[in-house]
């Protein structure tokens, strides 16, 4: 376990001295950006519209017990933009982009290609896994953005529709709550749980060993490993941003 | 012209097992050697090894003036580009179709126009007998295709080094004939030193100048061809003239029952069968590293078995 993360350490620093190493691959980096948002783009729409509504629904139950309906909409939006979008943002990354890069390059070790490539000369690192994860961080930032303006919609219709709230009033709460910040946060966090997303994917895959039944185990120890990780980190980022940046209407 | 590497108490172990160890030989420079063993020995085990995709426990590998198992990462690309290798089962690009595949290392590694580019790799597509096929991806192809296939990109940068894993294996005889009269041929234009793992006795006797045999973790004997042709050690005997007598079993070591099982039996070993002339390049020219025919048997002493050398 520490020898292993000892290794993924090592891993990553090389994908980041690879980041640093001419040429950039931009080829694989426009492809593999193209795979990951053609395949994570409309499943993180379909789950951010019910998330936003469930917010919005619970939010709103409760809000309404407490007599503070005019910040539903602040609620929502504090909500959504700074946990619900990066956590739905990695999920997807991690389950949809992250599974096939860690087949695809599975697959790539156990035929052989990946020895085959560093016998002719390329190192892998740089030329497979660094445009991937670069392309997994660009894809994370803007599928986090598509999260953020689904989740808000959503919460918003199902709020001024459904539960008879006032448009100006959601509106307004946002102000009074959110600030710029969040945003920045959410985004920066969309960022690292690519980066990490990615990068264990792309180390699990690399070191699948015993077959096509190992190219699959590599795959279901991927998506679990990074999920727990993702949310650690979530953790951590949540928890710094709170001591750091001072938050409204406190 | 080709180079030499020299292996010097090499030991490789997987999780506390050891695959061979304290193995040392030398391929001489534009040599071909040929290296054998019964299955699962680990003979593809010691390619990779020998181009530093696997760290051995111990030993050194000499090329040049380089110790390839303590090269940096950065070094030991630099020294990979020497090589030119040929993996079991071709370790084709699966995402490329075969003209990619062949054109890849040129495109990486030289700037070179595209149109030179398809110059040299339908030669070498010509070469293996692919033309036709370029188009093709190698999830489309038989095994025996995706093999030459990997032959003709192992050699598109011209390697003064050239490791081949089983290059006759899945291929019929008619093809495996033209590809060992394709490798002396190479080896005589090129003075590559060449390695060759194969199961193929013909290709064996017929085709190298040294010959190996990795047997039960170590190398059992390492030399001139005529050399193990000759010999009358039991594992080497038995293994170069394909027979069921002697120490190697279906389980690779026959256990002590069995060997005494056999010598009580009383069954008389079948005498050594001639040792064949070596294949020549085509245009009939001698080859780089030969050496009359029988020279060695004579200088050791040895007398060949009758029939030899014709
Ligand atoms: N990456 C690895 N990890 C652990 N064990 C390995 C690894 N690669 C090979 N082995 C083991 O090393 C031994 C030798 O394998 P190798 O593939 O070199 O045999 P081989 O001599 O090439 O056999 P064949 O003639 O069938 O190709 C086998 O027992 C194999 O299980
Ligand atoms: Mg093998």
């Amino acid at each position: 376990m520490i020898r292993a993360s000892g290794h993924f350490i090592a891993f990553s620093l090389d994908t980041l001295r690879g980041l640093a190493r001419r040429p950039f691959q931009v080829r694989e980096f426009i492809q593999q950006a193209w795979f990951i948002s053609s395949v994570s783009i409309l499943p993180a729409a379909l789950v951010a519209i019910p998330f936003g509504a469930v917010i919005a629904l619970q939010l709103g139950s409760l809000v309404r017990q407490l007599g503070a309906q005019s910040f539903t909409g602040a609620a929502s939006v504090l909500a959504v933009v700074r946990e619900a979008g990066p956590i739905v943002t990695a999920l997807i990354i991690a389950g949809a982009g992250g599974s096939a890069i860690c087949a695809d390059l599975g697959a790539r070790k156990i035929r052989e290609e990946l020895d085959a490539m560093q016998v002719l000369g390329i190192d892998p690192i740089q030329r497979l896994v660094v445009p991937r994860v670069v392309a997994a961080m660009l894809v994370a930032v803007l599928l986090n953005g598509v999260v953020s303006v689904v989740g808000v919609s959503g919460g918003y219709l199902f709020n001024v529709v459904l539960q008879d709230g006032t448009p100006g009033a959601y509106l307004a709460s946002f102000q009074a709550l959110g600030q710029l910040p969040d945003l920045i946060v959410g985004e920066i966090k969309a960022l690292l749980f690519g980066a990490a997303a990615a990068l264990v994917a792309s180390y699990k895959g690399m070191n699948a060993k015993g077959g096509p039944k190992g190219v699959g185990d590599a795959v279901n120890q991927s998506v679990v490993i990074t999920f727990m990780l993702l949310f650690a980190l979530n953790f951590v980022v949540t928890a710094l941003y709170f001591q750091l940046v001072p938050q409204k209407g406190s | 012209m080709g180079v030499e590497v020299r292996v010097e108490g090499l030991t490789k172990s997987f999780g506390g097992h050891a695959v061979w160890s304290d193995v040392s030989l030398t391929l001489p420079s534009g040599e071909i050697s040929v290296l054998l063993g019964p299955s699962g020995t680990g003979k593809s085990v010691f390619l990779k090894t020998l181009v530093g995709l696997l760290k051995p426990d111990r030993g050194s590998i000499w090329i040049a003036d380089n110790d390839l198992p303590r090269l940096s990462e950065r070094a030991l690309y630099e020294v990979r580009k020497l090589f030119g290798v040929l993996f079991q089962d071709g370790a084709l690009f699966g995402s490329m179709n075969l003209y990619d595949n062949v054109a890849f290392p040129l495109r990486e590694h030289t700037r070179r126009p595209e149109s030179e580019i398809k110059k040299i790799v339908f030669e070498k597509l010509e070469m293996v007998g692919l033309v036709g096929a370029e188009e093709k991806l190698p999830g489309e192809i038989s095994g025996g295709m995706r093999k030459r296939a990997g032959l003709a990109r192992a050699l598109v940068l011209d390697p003064e080094i050239i490791l081949f894993d089983e290059p006759d294996s899945g291929l019929d005889p008619v093809r495996t004939a033209y590809l060992n009269q394709l490798i002396i041929d190479l080896n005589q234009q090129t003075g590559a030193t060449f390695l060759i793992v194969t199961h193929d006795i013909n290709t064996a006797r017929t085709v190298p100048d040294n010959i190996g045999l990795i047997y039960h973790g170590h190398l059992a004997m390492f030399g001139p061809r005529e050399m193990l042709l000759s010999s009358t050690e039991p594992v080497v005997r038995q293994f170069l003239n394909a027979q069921r007598i002697g120490p190697i079993g279906m389980a690779e070591e026959k256990d002590a029952d069995e060997l005494q099982a056999e010598a009580a039996s009383g069954v008389e070993l079948p005498p050594l069968p001639p040792i064949p002339l070596q294949l020549r390049p085509s245009d009939g020219a001698p080859r780089r590293a030969e050496h009359a025919p029988g020279a060695w048997c004579r200088e050791n002493g040895i007398a060949p078995p009758p029939g030899s050398f014709s």
